[in-house]
């Protein structure tokens, strides 16, 4: 399988606390990746180092050909300029836990904003692929409401087409659903199911231990800044050979919600 | 609390409404009402010739005076926002000399009187007699910085540094995962602040702009001591020849408190504009909703409410 994600062991710190403790990862084509794990392990951080939002300390992340942030010249790593750091995160797209929809545009505004903007596509080549991407999250008849007018499960998909809507080679989803109420769940992950049933390249972070058992082709479960585990659904998810991981699984599966709030004390 | 009620004697679907009177409301308002009457009474009996008034209302040395008092406030207002703009986003730079820039401009201008700015604007020629851009540019300071110029410089430069504070708070309101999110899509740093933070800042900044450009309007009247023409020193030329003080100065009154209505209404539409993609005012009826609330108000409660 050809990689779309190649990290390399990654450490990330915030001060004195090491968040990211060397994390070594590699995520195929068309791959769909679940990062599951207690509050406060580093899984957010992990997302956004590999999308840039956050700088990394050592090591380094790869997408598609070319390291995020840097370029290896002389066999040293020089930081890119701005400019061609924003041009990698075109290819990158995100999902937010509380979706980050941009509340002054219409729905329509919000996925046509990337197209339009950065990567200047003509308005109606944009605005043709906006609303199929609307329509395919099944909100085309809400392409002229405002945000604040939608559900958080409708924000959500709008998000998720928002983010598609730049043709990314990589999909990152932080907690897409656990912002939404129980039963706003399921259209939310019905749509990520469809895109991943697509061919798309993905890492989501999630409590929903059926999505990943379903749609997930690995599983990786992420403790204290490590990647404790990773492999097939049915190997982590049942036959865990770390103990915290084991812990932490049967919390989560006995009790859903305990997996958010619950913290990592050992 | 009004007197207790079993749930089954409430037999009726609809029973009939008798408002509560307000015996203490009407007190109050014809005690207010006959101050004010007295006031007004003796306004109009005293030393004010009010035909005089009347007359300048309208007399050309004054609609010029109040021309060129909307002018230089619009102009400085304009100043003032470019500079606040601008100096907000320097003050959120990562780069500390720029921020501190900024910092700077805010503690000199906002740390002295307005009054004081417009006099060393007025008299910078005592300071530097020329303006000299090598190769470009040579001039006398007396002759570049008119009472006009040095007014614009005072009152716009002093209006940025309040600005600025304005439109910080403003940026600062925007929520962090509305850069994030730009960020993800790989917008640049100014597009981002272009298409994503400052239209959400507008919602914050423009009820204070507002208020400032009110009080730039009144504040403008300053001026007039540096011997701009605007309308105060206008109406202070006419009366130092017809002695007709207070009638001059009545006119002003008049002439600002109409344009501060006006200004004041201007305010409420463009809030009304900014405010769009907001669920509580999307369905365009905020001004009836205001007016129904205002005569809501006005109107005795229903019986029963507040006891
Ligand atoms: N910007 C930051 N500054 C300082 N500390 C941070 C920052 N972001 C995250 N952290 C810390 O890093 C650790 C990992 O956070 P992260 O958000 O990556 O965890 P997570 O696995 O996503 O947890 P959750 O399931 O609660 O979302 C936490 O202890 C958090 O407090
Ligand atoms: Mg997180």
């Amino acid at each position: 399988m050809t990689p779309v994600v190649k990290v390399v062991n990654v450490h990330k710190r915030f001060g004195a606390r090491e968040v990211l403790r060397g994390i070594d990862l590699e995520v195929g084509d068309g791959e769909v990746l679940c990062i599951l794990g207690p509050s406060g392990g580093g899984k957010s951080t992990l997302l956004r180092c590999i999308n840039h939002l956050e700088t990394i300390d050592d090591g380094l992340v790869w997408v598609d050909g070319e390291i995020i942030g840097y370029e290896l010249r002389d066999g040293a790593l020089r930081e890119l300029p701005e400019r061609k750091i924003r041009r990698q995160q075109q290819d990158i797209g995100m999902v937010f836990q509380h979706f980050n929809l941009f509340p002054h545009l219409t729905v329509l505004g919000n996925v046509v904003e990337g197209p339009l903007v950065v990567r200047r596509e003509p308005k109606a080549v944009a605005m043709s692929r906006a609303l199929d991407l609307l329509e395919s999250v099944g909100l085309r008849d809400r392409a002229n409401a405002w945000p604040s007018q939608l559900s958080g499960g409708q924000k959500q998909r709008v998000a998720i087409a928002r983010a598609l809507a730049m043709q990314p080679k990589l999909m990152l989803f932080d907690e897409p659903t656990s912002a939404l109420d129980s039963e706003l769940v399921g259209e939310v992950l019905d749509v990520m199911r469809r895109i991943a049933s697509e061919g798309a390249t993905m890492i989501v972070v999630t409590h929903e231990i059926g999505f990943a058992r379903e749609v997930a082709d690995r599983v990786a479960i992420m403790v204290d800044g490590e990647l404790r585990e990773i492999g097939r659904p049915s190997e982590v998810l049942v036959n865990p050979k770390d103990k915290r991981v084991r812990r932490f699984l049967a919390r989560v599966i006995a009790d859903p919600d305990e997996a958010s709030s619950g913290t990592n004390q050992s | 609390m009004g007197a207790m009620i079993e749930v089954d004697q409430l037999t009726q679907r609809s029973y009939p409404v008798v408002r509560s009177r307000h015996p203490l409301r009407w007190v109050s308002a014809v005690l207010v009402l006959a101050a004010l009457a007295t006031i007004v009474r003796a306004f109009a009996e005293g030393q004010i010739d009010w035909p005089v008034v009347g007359e300048f209302l309208t007399a050309p040395i004054i609609l010029r005076g109040f021309a060129n008092t909307l002018l230089i406030s619009a102009l400085a207002m304009t100043l003032g926002l470019t500079l606040g703009t601008i100096f907000a986003v320097m003050r959120h730079s990562g780069n500390p000399v720029t921020s501190g820039v900024a910092w700077l401009y805010v503690w000199l201008f906002r740390g002295t009187p307005l009054l004081l700015q417009l006099l060393i604007w007025f008299n910078i020629a005592l300071v530097f007699p020329t303006i000299t851009i090598p190769g470009l540019f040579h001039a006398n300071t007396v002759e570049v910085v008119t009472p006009f110029v040095a007014a614009l410089l005072g009152l716009g430069i002093n209006e940025g540094a309040y600005m600025t504070e304005v439109v910080r708070a403003g940026i600062n309101a925007v929520d962090r995962g509305q850069t994030e999110a730009a960020a993800a899509l790989g917008m640049s740093h100014m597009q981002t602040l272009r298409r994503i933070v400052l239209p959400q800042a507008m919602r914050i900044i423009i009820p204070p702009v507002g208020n400032q450009a009110i009080g730039m309007l009144k504040f403008s009247s300053l001026a007039a001591t540096i011997s701009f023409s605007e309308m105060l020193n206008s109406a202070q030329q006419v009366y130092f020849v017809n002695g007709a003080v207070i009638e001059l100065l009545f006119v002003c009154a008049v002439w600002y408190l109409l344009a501060t209505t006006v200004l004041s209404i201007i305010q409420y539409f463009i809030e009304r504009h900014f405010g769009r993609g907001d669920a509580r005012q999307t369905s365009s009826s905020r001004m009836v909703d205001w007016i129904g609330g205002l005569a809501d108000r006005l109107r005795p409660a229903r019986a029963g409410q507040g006891a």
